[in-house]
């Protein structure tokens, strides 16, 4: 296919600047094998973090010509020859070094999250859990998150106004929402989803679900049903007028 | 360099390696309440685990209610040609349920029976569906549901921290130095019991499944500690890897795409495996299309597609259609799911094969056939640990999941790997609870040994000139796929052998350039000694077994030799520092274990019937 022009992002949190390449690029090839290519041959102290090159484990998420994706699923065939591709590293989570940003901030949030607390009066005769698959079909939705960090590095509540303290951000919001759909799990969850995790701060622009590489329906089937359950719980006129006569129930 | 400036954290265990092994000792050893630090060379839940895809096996008996830990245990046996360690083999069979069953306590959310139970899929070399699964994604499943439950669990982690060596206070274990990847520096992890949890060194081969995190760090640092490695001329081919484009070759295709009925054929639209059913397996394996057929329509009666005999036959199966002109055109086999299945079910059964395919290689599988060639992808041998506790010969160094060595013998049964690893894994951390109870608390850091790894670490950048670390690497690759591949003689180990010797020295002179901070050509120079341990060490064994069993293949030495069942090749430093392999004779396996084994099917079959019955 030729000669390939990239530019790549070089530098640390201290200072960086968009350095240019030229490369040799074959047929077949996904931006993380350029990238691969660039490191072995030309600069071999080039940071970039990946694992499973299958789209599996989400470890490369960068931004490419300004759209955050996934590194080893974006085929240089979407470019046209003459196109100069640009990667720099996500933008919202500070720079360790070159195409690698800092993460661990999403650790912390996870932690924060009370874990999934099963009901064992669930249980069969036999010991089982039943579950029908139609009950855990959404749940598996959610599951299907493989952590790139790609829908909070959209998120404007998190990228443009930094309120990393106010909210979650999408990844845990669907991960809130995997535990509160789990059919088996007995913790509630929903007034730390209004209080603790922002979910107020989202406004619905759909950013997070348009750049999940899984699909997943973020903000119809994990965003707003959680706002939904917050809203019954604190808004509903008439609940909050029986809990104003009664008292709150346990 | 002074070594009261680097910081020292002190714990009771260090786990080495945070897929679905390091997580499930981890968790082991916190919840039995011991001080726990998990170091992992990536980022929480990025580890192999997640690329795992058709599922976990354990004999729930949830799909076919015959099914048993006896019958999983014969298959696993039979599997692996007889040569597992039968203890383990039992151990895994008979706890892997309950370690499945766990998982969903912990959250974890399987696809489901018809009548709400974890559901279950065939497999290659599983009498039964045995394989619990969500989609083609169940590794994603299992790591985040251990990922998820071990952060509350007070375990503490350190993420993108490569461990260096081990380090010893007398014949004991007492700590490891690491090095965090993000800023180069060092840390010194003060310890009584470290467990290594690193998976197997696939980085060694050119065509492989393995990310760059497969590089045997285990191996490597057991080996320098004094531990020995055993049965590591068993490298696991899985026939399956996507062979286009280029640049993606040794992909996985999951075996699950068999599992749900896809076919193999060459490129005379023949399904060949019919003329490739070991005798061994002749009696359980369908010889015409309609029995297999009926079999996939769900008649309990029909025996099993040869597609789904074991990994070691269809990769040779593979090979042998490939080197006969019988190809498809980039070298492989089609792996046709969509004669077989409709398209909603090929897309909700294997998601994740469907947008690899799309994307990656621009194939609909719904309407195509995939082209697919084996993929180095699984190591059966690692580290010699007892069966019960997962304690190697040195004290307080344990090792668990693709790491150890015993479970799978000469070859793996898909699936099989989740359940190990779940299964060993709690033993390992029950293996230290005990090992630690035991011992008195006084160990001492050496600091000479601390700062020779160090210092082992930082020639590399400080080097004036040297080899390439990344060009290293691909000699390494180049020479392990050319002669330490799927089929083996003596004058290929011979020749490999001698490249080693070469690559070891270039080794000793490899240079990384710039600084310390997040450098992928310096860590890639570090992983280059585990890397060349595990290569010379499947080398050495492969050459000393002269026989062709499981997984390892030598056209100089065909078919199965009676004599070597009685023995493991085990591999060691001597006391000069050059590697020796040995022929270690077999315990002799308990009696009834022995009997299970070797029950035919209808025999066994009849007994689990009666013993459930009662």
């Amino acid at each position: 296919m030729g000669l390939r022009k990239f530019k790549l992002f070089r530098g640390d949190s201290r200072e960086g600047t968009m350095k240019d390449f030229k490369v040799e690029v074959d047929q077949g090839m996904v931006v993380l094998d350029v990238i691969h290519r660039i490191q072995s041959e030309q600069v071999g102290d080039l940071a970039v973090r990946w694992n499973c090159k299958a789209g599996k484990c989400g470890s490369c998420s960068v931004e490419i010509n300004g759209k955050p994706k996934l590194a080893c699923m974006t085929r240089m065939n979407e470019y046209s020859l003459e196109e100069t591709i640009s990667v720099r590293p996500i933008k919202t989570f500070p720079l360790i070094k070159d195409l690698v940003a800092d993460v661990s901030w999403n650790y912390k949030q996870n932690k924060n999250i009370a874990p999934f607390t099963p009901d064992p009066d669930k249980k069969d005769n036999n010991g089982n859990y039943i579950m029908m698959q139609e009950d855990v079909d959404r749940v598996q939705e959610f599951r299907k998150c493989i952590e790139c960090y790609l829908c909070q590095n959209v998120c404007h509540v998190l990228r443009d106004h930094d309120k990393k303290n106010e909210f979650v951000g999408p990844r845990f919001m669907i991960r809130l929402a995997s535990l509160e759909m789990h059919p088996l799990d007995k913790a509630d969850r929903i007034e730390n989803i209004k209080n603790d995790y922002g979910s107020g701060m989202c406004n619905i622009t759909r950013c997070c679900t348009d750049v999940c590489p899984e699909h997943i329906q973020i903000t119809d089937n994990g965003i707003i049903p959680l706002k939904e359950r917050v809203v019954d719980r604190y808004y509903d006129p008439i609940i909050w007028l029986w809990n104003k006569l009664f008292g709150k129930p346990k | 360099m002074n070594i009261s400036e680097i910081k020292t954290v002190e714990h009771d265990v260090i786990v080495l390696g945070a897929g679905g092994a390091g997580l499930r000792a981890a968790i082991e050893c916190s919840m039995e309440g011991l001080s726990t630090g998990l170091v992992c060379k990536s980022l929480l839940g990025k580890a192999h685990t997640v690329m795992a895809e058709g599922g976990v096996a354990a004999s729930l008996a949830n799909v076919d209610t015959r099914d048993h830990w006896k019958v999983h245990f014969r298959d696993t046996m039979r599997g692996g040609k007889f040569l597992n360690n039968w203890r383990m083999a039992e151990l895994h069979a008979r706890e892997a349920p309950a370690r499945v069953r766990e998982l969903e306590e912990w959250g974890a959310v399987f696809d489901r029976t018809k009548s709400g139970l974890i559901n279950q899929r065939n497999f290659g070399g599983h009498r039964y569906p045995r394989l619990a699964h969500v989609g083609d994604r169940t590794g994603l499943e299992i790591i985040r549901t251990l990922q998820d439950h071990g952060i509350h669990q007070g375990i503490d982690i350190y993420m993108e921290c490569t461990g260096l060596d081990l380090i010893k206070d007398g014949d004991r274990i007492s700590g490891m130095v690491g090095m965090w990847r993000d800023n180069g520096e060092f840390i010194i992890f003060k310890c009584r019991a470290v467990i290594l949890a690193t998976g197997g060194g696939g980085k060694a081969w050119k065509i492989t499944s393995n990310s760059w995190e497969y590089t045997g760090d285990g191996y490597g640092m057991a080996y320098e500690a004094g531990a020995e490695l055993m049965d590591m001329e068993f490298t696991q081919f899985h026939p399956t890897g996507m062979v286009w484009p280029p640049s993606v070759r040794g992909t996985l295709v999951t075996e699950g795409v068999r599992g749900e009925g896809g076919i193999l054929t060459n490129s005379e639209n023949k399904r060949f495996m019919y003329d490739n059913i070991p005798g061994r397996f002749a009696a359980e394996t369908a010889d015409s299309e309609e029995e297999a057929n009926r079999w996939l329509a769900g008649d309990k009666d029909a025996r099993r597609p040869p597609e789904l005999l074991t990994r070691d036959v269809v990769a040779r199966a593979i090979r042998k259609e490939v080197k006969a002109g019988r190809g498809s055109p980039h070298g492989g086999a089609y792996l046709d799911i969509a004669s077989r299945r409709n398209a909603e079910d090929i897309k909700r059964k294997l998601p994740s094969m469907y947008h690899q395919f799309k994307v990656l290689a621009e194939l609909d599988i719904t309407n195509e056939p995939m082209e697919v060639g084996p993929t180095l992808h699984y190591f059966m041998g690692g580290v010699k640990v007892d069966a019960n506790t997962q304690m190697t010969r040195v004290p307080g160094l344990f090792a668990c999941g693709e790491c150890a060595a015993g479970v799978h013998g000469a070859n793996r049964l898909g699936g099989n790997s989740l359940s190990d690893l779940l299964v060993c894994g709690k033993l390992a951390g029950s293996g230290v609870v005990n090992y630690i109870k035991s011992i008195n608390n006084n160990l001492n850091l050496n600091n000479v040994a601390i700062q020779k790894i160090i210092r082992s670490a930082t020639d590399i950048l400080n080097r004036e000139k040297g080899e390439n670390p990344y060009l290293i690497h691909e000699d390494l690759q180049e020479l392990m796929q050319n002669n330490v591949g799927i089929v083996r003689t003596d004058e290929l180990l011979s020749e490999g052998l001698d490249g080693l010797s070469n690559l070891w020295k270039k080794f000793n002179n490899v240079k990384a350039d710039g600084a310390s901070q997040f450098n992928p050509g310096w860590h890639q120079a570090i992983s280059l000694r585990n890397l060349l341990v595990t290569a010379e060490s499947v080398a050495r064994a492969a050459k000393m077994r002269e026989e062709s069993r499981g997984a390892h293949t030598r056209v100089d030495f065909e078919g199965e030799r009676d004599e070597w069942l009685q023995y493991n090749v085990v591999i060691s430093k001597s006391n000069e520092g050059t590697m020796i392999a040995d022929k270690v004779m077999r315990d002799e396996p308990d009696p009834e274990l022995k009997r299970i084994a070797e029950l035919s099917i209808e025999e066994l079959e009849n007994e689990v019937l009666l013993e459930k019955g009662q």
